[in-house]
């Protein structure tokens, strides 16, 4: 018989309601009240300009084809006298497509030069969908809301890295 | 109705009194079960707060609804059967008017002291049926003719039960008239006790809980929504309707939720009575719908409550529930009850 589990299955439920009435419920009022996000939240992703190096790689790794990339090489002046004009790479136009994005993160993982970073803001919903579409000095303001690395696990002996901001 | 007032109410006036009687019987609790039940102890039960914007604590939200509902475009599909569709709404919401009219909420607050009344509420009550198949083979989609279908199939299992389980009352209250069985709990005893009178929950429990679960899958609650079963049938007979005509089903729905468990409480709590006061005192024409509507409140906490906990049933359980267990419980309660009548 299913006698016992239904009655606890109403027990479940009462019991939730009488926690809910005497001591408030698990949810906040949003718009009201802004819930803490958990650590290491993937709200948005933050572009360190000067790190990237354009090399297409967290561009060619994403699996929806978010990320444009258009950059250009130019010729920078030797460093020492006589010597070779050395060749650099100019970042000419970094975009997300937040419309498309799903949060996988992994360009941010993918990315060799520490220039993607996750930050937990998440309040940029837009009322045209081609708004959502954040440029490279949009995504180099969220830089500003990337929060520190978390410690690593106890006994670890890799350095902590910090975040360049 | 009349009877008592000092004067005599013209014939016009009387109907003035019974529509508006009958609208506030329909409103009233299909409003408060939408806000008390569905909004707020449902959001508490998952521990959220429900809406909390409109009015004070989202006590305007209802209002906020209707209005949206009001705003919708009324669509109907290119080919459905157009007039069967427009009228299946109005159908679900005359069964549930009409069970109204048998309801006693006092000595002399009732519409009609008809002898048959339990009779006749539930014979109306299956009106509802013919609305939802109006709905589901008007509308020109398999999904609302898949789940008119269910719901037929499953109100007509689950009548039986409900009629069943009230045969046992009638046994006991030697009467069909629902001011009759009032009047017959108010005015028995347990074991020569007559302190709270007798209200048939106690010697017919079966019966109230064949009753409880009958109404459930009546009103295709959860757990018995198959018929709008929305993993599998979008929302069945409703799929196709917006606007105003989807809220009179809304609306039909949550009012024969209180139009059942005003019944359920008449049936087995005892209706209007409460102890104390003499059944034929005139204080019960004040106080007589306040405790009915109480006692039908109390009722319909359970039913949403078992809404809320449970998860839906298959059909082929459903089914199953419906003629391998309540039925034959229900006919075992009746030669039961019908024994220990003649014995006691």
């Amino acid at each position: 018989m299913a006698m016992p589990g239904m009655i606890k299955g109403l027990g479940v439920t009462m019991k939730t309601m009488v926690r809910t009435i005497t001591q408030g419920a698990d949810t906040v009022q949003y718009p009201n009240v802004k819930e803490e996000p958990t650590p290491r939240a993937r709200g948005v992703i933050a572009l360190h300009e000067e790190n990237c190096t354009s090399c297409m790689l967290c561009a060619r790794e994403c699996p929806d084809w978010c990320i444009y990339i258009e950059g250009h090489k130019y010729l920078a002046p030797p460093r020492r006298e006589g010597g070779k004009p050395r060749q650099k790479n100019a970042l000419d136009r970094f975009d997300i497509d937040y419309s498309l994005c799903m949060y996988c993160g992994i360009c941010v993982e993918v990315c060799p030069f520490e220039a993607l970073f996750w930050t937990p803001e998440y309040e940029y919903s837009e009322p045209k969908i081609a708004d959502l579409l954040h440029d490279k000095a949009k995504l180099g303001q969220w830089m500003e809301t990337v929060p520190d690395f978390e410690d690593y696990e106890a006994g670890s002996e890799a350095k902590k890295l910090t975040v360049p901001k | 109705m009349i009877s008592t007032f000092a004067y005599e109410l013209s014939y016009w006036q009387q109907t003035v009194l019974r529509v508006v009687g009958g609208l506030v019987a329909v409103l009233l609790p299909a409003g408060s079960f939408v806000y008390l039940y569905l909004f707020k102890m449902m959001s508490f039960m998952q521990s959220r707060l429900g809406p909390m914007e409109a009015g004070p604590y989202g006590s305007l939200q209802l209002l906020a609804e209707v209005g949206k509902f009001a705003q919708k475009e009324d669509l109907i599909p290119e080919r459905a059967d157009r007039m069967v569709f427009k009228l299946a709404p109005y159908v679900v919401l005359v069964s549930t008017f009409l069970m109204v009219i048998v309801l006693p909420a006092g000595p002399d607050m009732l519409m009609s002291n008809f002898d048959v009344g339990i009779y006749l509420a539930l014979a109306v009550s299956s009106i509802s049926v013919i609305g939802i198949l109006m709905a589901g083979w008007s509308s020109a989609n398999k999904y609302s003719l898949l789940g008119s279908l269910r719901a037929t199939g499953q109100l007509i299992a689950y009548e039986l039960p409900l009629v069943l389980a009230v045969v046992g009352v009638v046994i006991q209250a030697e009467t069909l008239n629902l001011q009759g069985i009032v009047f017959a709990q108010a005015e028995g005893d347990i074991f020569g006790w007559g302190g709270i009178g007798n209200p048939f929950i106690f010697t017919q429990f079966i019966g109230f809980a064949l009753f409880m679960v009958a109404i459930q899958a009546e009103l295709t609650q959860p757990p018995f929504d198959m018929p709008v079963a929305e993993s599998e049938l979008v929302t069945g007979y409703l799929t196709e309707y917006s606007g105003m005509r989807f809220l009179m089903f809304f609306i039909g729905e949550f009012a024969t939720a209180g139009v059942f468990s005003a019944m359920a409480a008449v049936l087995f709590l005892g209706g209007w009575y409460v102890p104390g006061i003499d059944p034929n005192s005139d204080w019960f024409n004040l106080l007589g719908p306040a405790v009915l509507f109480g006692k039908m409140m109390l009722v319909s906490f359970f039913i949403f409550w078992f809404r809320i906990s449970y998860p839906r049933l298959r059909e082929d359980q459903l089914q199953r529930l419906a003629w391998k267990v309540l039925i034959p419980i229900a006919l075992v309660n009746i030669v039961a009850t019908a024994v220990l009548k003649v014995v006691f």
